[in-house]
């Protein structure tokens, strides 16, 4: 592995009143495709821009490849920035924005030449050399940024929300390109993005934050799977979410009672034992939605309701469904010609959902306190 | 048919242009090529006199240190601009700054003057202070020299550098200086080589717009200058008040109008190439932003 790992530990940092970090500690290995994620304002781009040397935190320390470097300036760290407004220097050409550290360190020119069109080649854009900034479209542009970034070999690349300006369809492309300059220059990427989905598509592994502390820091499996948290669960994909008390406990399964939901059983370990409170999560494309009544499965949840508003999208549709017993749930389900209801299920039809308990995960319980925040009431 | 009242709209300032500037330019012009009256005033006949006597070893000097002062000036006007328009541009408060910049217009150019006269002067303020101090015995001579003469100037045209420079430096996207940080230029770098490459159209119009009025400077060498510090207006006030040479003072008017008018666009163009060429590109850019955007 070329790159180098990042120790961040007990950062805080405040800007006025506002405390944008809390004694943030963080992990990340060599060679890692690591990302920040988390809502805006989290303190995601701050913890970045103290790792890049533009913001010195109030407490903590940072280290790359287990040396200080909390306070030296940004050109004194082995590791480069993709800015998310891509901060090309309108003046220089795609060439000499490219060049531009080597400039800066007197590399000969005959070198800067096969240096740059090596790394413009890395990102396709030879041909656009001896343009302009300004007359490259936005995906030129971020490739460009990422070049410019790359060609002081730096051991660690630092990415702030690089793809938040593309359209959808670009982002997606670029995700993948980014991906695959990770796999051909072997370093550590640090990448913050608020898009779940982008950090869960590229991350070896994601850090989720919230009002400037990590909550969970795991594989996207791990975080989708297992969320450590009610925020985590909510804000990784869409998520259904139970409060109530463990009532009994059998087999490594509890039941919980939960208002609105009646009586659930769930997978579940030392963490719910009886008279806990918990939070319970399924998530909505484990939940199967039918017109029939599926029996003899006892490790099933089984709820009969009403739909009230399905939601199509194309590859899915998004169910919302009143229960009998008082609560709602929201329910994915996919077109194939195999799937059940078909024909299809509408606005108003009476239908059965059904869940199993393994697929049911305790994100907060009174017996272990949750990262950050306590159990919150559904809202 | 849309009708163009352009020429129309157009016509009170050309008849004040033509009235007030056109007209005197063109009798300077003429009585610059006439003969020079007995006293004063000029003779209606044809001649270079005027123009063979700029070949003047005392007047070449004066134009000479005409050039030098006013470089010095614009130069040190434009390094003390540059941080100014900087911090006013980076700061919570750019109303207050502006404000401040130009609260000095409300009072009288000579006014003004004067009041340099009462701080610098050997009863004036400062040495008052020296004394006071006990750091000088006798008072120190700051007047009536080249210095008090760049000093005044610069204090003098250091609004017209730091507004042009305050609107360019605005509108500059500092993530370019912390870019140019995070790829290893230092901080003296990253202003040479990313900041001033993006103000040059500031940078060009606080040149100008210092640069040709501290060079038909009169007043300020008049009052705070002393021998060695005599510049091109002081030399053409004189040719027409006391020696009453007025073909001569026109002559010198002219050759000084020509060459700044030469040296000016011939800057301008030079910078205006590249300045156009980033505004093309900003145009290029919001037109395929609207393009994106519709």
């Amino acid at each position: 592995m070329k790159g180098s790992d990042v120790a961040v530990s007990g950062i805080s940092k405040s800007f006025g009143d506002f405390k944008a970090l809390k004694d943030v500690s963080l992990e990340i290995r060599k060679g890692e495709f690591f990302s920040l994620l988390g809502p805006s304002g989290c303190g995601k781009t701050t913890l970045l821009r103290v790792i890049a040397g533009f913001e010195d935190p109030d407490a903590g320390s940072v280290k790359i490849d287990g040396r200080e470097v909390t306070g030296l300036p940004p050109d004194k760290r082995r590791c480069n920035t993709v800015f998310q407004s891509y901060a090309l220097f309108p003046h220089l050409t795609v060439f000499e924005n490219v060049a531009f550290p080597l400039r800066i360190r007197r590399v000969p020119n005959r070198l800067v030449r096969e240096m740059v069109m090596r790394h413009l080649s890395l990102v396709q854009l030879e041909s656009h050399a001896d343009k302009k900034p300004s007359m490259l479209s936005g995906g030129q542009k971020q490739r460009v940024a990422i070049a410019r970034a790359l060609i002081n070999e730096p051991s660690v690349l630092l990415l702030d929300e690089p793809l938040s300006a593309l359209d959808a369809k670009l982002r997606q492309h670029m995700l993948l390109e980014l991906d695959a300059i990770h796999d051909k220059v072997g370093i550590t990427f640090i990448y913050v993005t608020h898009d779940q989905q982008e950090a869960l598509s590229v991350s070896d592994r994601i850090a989720v934050m919230n009002q400037g502390d990590v909550l969970q820091v795991g594989s996207p499996q791990q975080i989708y799977e297992n969320p450590s948290s009610d925020f985590v669960a909510r804000f990784i994909g869409e998520t259904n979410i139970f409060v109530g008390k463990v009532v009994a406990k059998e087999g490594g399964f509890a039941t919980v009672e939960a208002a609105g939901f009646g009586s659930l059983l769930v997978e579940a370990n030392g963490e719910a034992p009886v008279g806990a409170t918990v939070s319970v999560a399924v998530r909505p494309e484990k939940i199967r939605i039918g017109s029939d009544e599926p029996l003899g499965f006892p490790e099933l949840n089984v709820r009969s309701g009403l739909v009230a508003e399905p939601i199509y999208s194309g590859f899915q549709t998004k169910y919302i469904v009143k229960l009998a017993v008082g609560g709602s749930l929201t329910v994915f389900r996919q077109h194939a010609n195999w799937s059940e209801g078909v024909p299809d299920i509408e606005w108003k039809d009476e239908v059965y959902v059904s869940w199993s308990a393994r697929d049911a995960v305790v994100v907060e319980s009174s017996a272990r306190p949750p990262s950050s925040g306590g159990i919150r009431r559904p809202a | 048919m849309k009708r163009n009242y352009g020429g129309l709209y157009a016509a009170p300032q050309a008849l004040w242009l033509s009235l007030f500037f056109a007209a005197p330019l063109a009798i300077i012009v003429a009585y610059s090529f006439m003969k020079k009256g007995l006293y004063g005033g000029v003779e209606p006949e044809a001649s270079l006199d005027a123009y063979r006597a700029l070949a003047n070893p005392t007047l070449l000097l004066v134009a000479f240190r005409t050039l030098w002062v006013s470089l010095a000036a614009t130069a040190a006007t434009i390094l003390v601009a540059l941080p100014c328009g900087y911090s006013i541009a980076r700061s919570r408060n750019q109303s207050l700054g502006l404000f401040l910049v130009i609260v000095p217009f409300w009072t009288n150019f000579l006014v003004r003057i004067y009041a340099w006269i009462a701080i610098l002067g050997n009863e004036g303020f400062l040495n008052d202070f020296l004394r006071l101090a006990g750091l000088v015995g006798e008072p120190l001579q700051f007047l009536y020299n080249q210095g008090a003469v760049i000093l005044v100037l610069v204090y003098m045209y250091l609004p017209y550098a730091i507004l042009p420079l305050f609107s360019t430096i605005d509108k500059f996207d500092f993530t370019l200086l912390e870019a140019a940080r995070d790829l290893g230029a230092s901080r003296l770098e990253a202003i040479v080589k990313v900041l001033l490459p993006n103000i040059r159209g500031g940078l060009v119009t606080a040149v100008l717009f210092t640069f040709i009025p501290i060079f038909g400077a009169y007043a300020v060498p008049l009052l705070v200058g002393g021998k060695d510090s005599y510049m091109l207006g002081n030399v053409i006030a004189d040719q027409v008040t006391k020696t009453r040479n007025w073909p001569l003072a026109s002559a010198i008017s002219m050759t000084v109008t020509f060459l700044t008018a030469v040296a000016a666009m011939l800057f301008a163009l030079r910078s205006r190439r590249k300045a156009v060429h980033v505004e093309i590109d900003a145009g290029v850019e919001a037109t395929a932003a609207t393009r994106a955007a519709s």
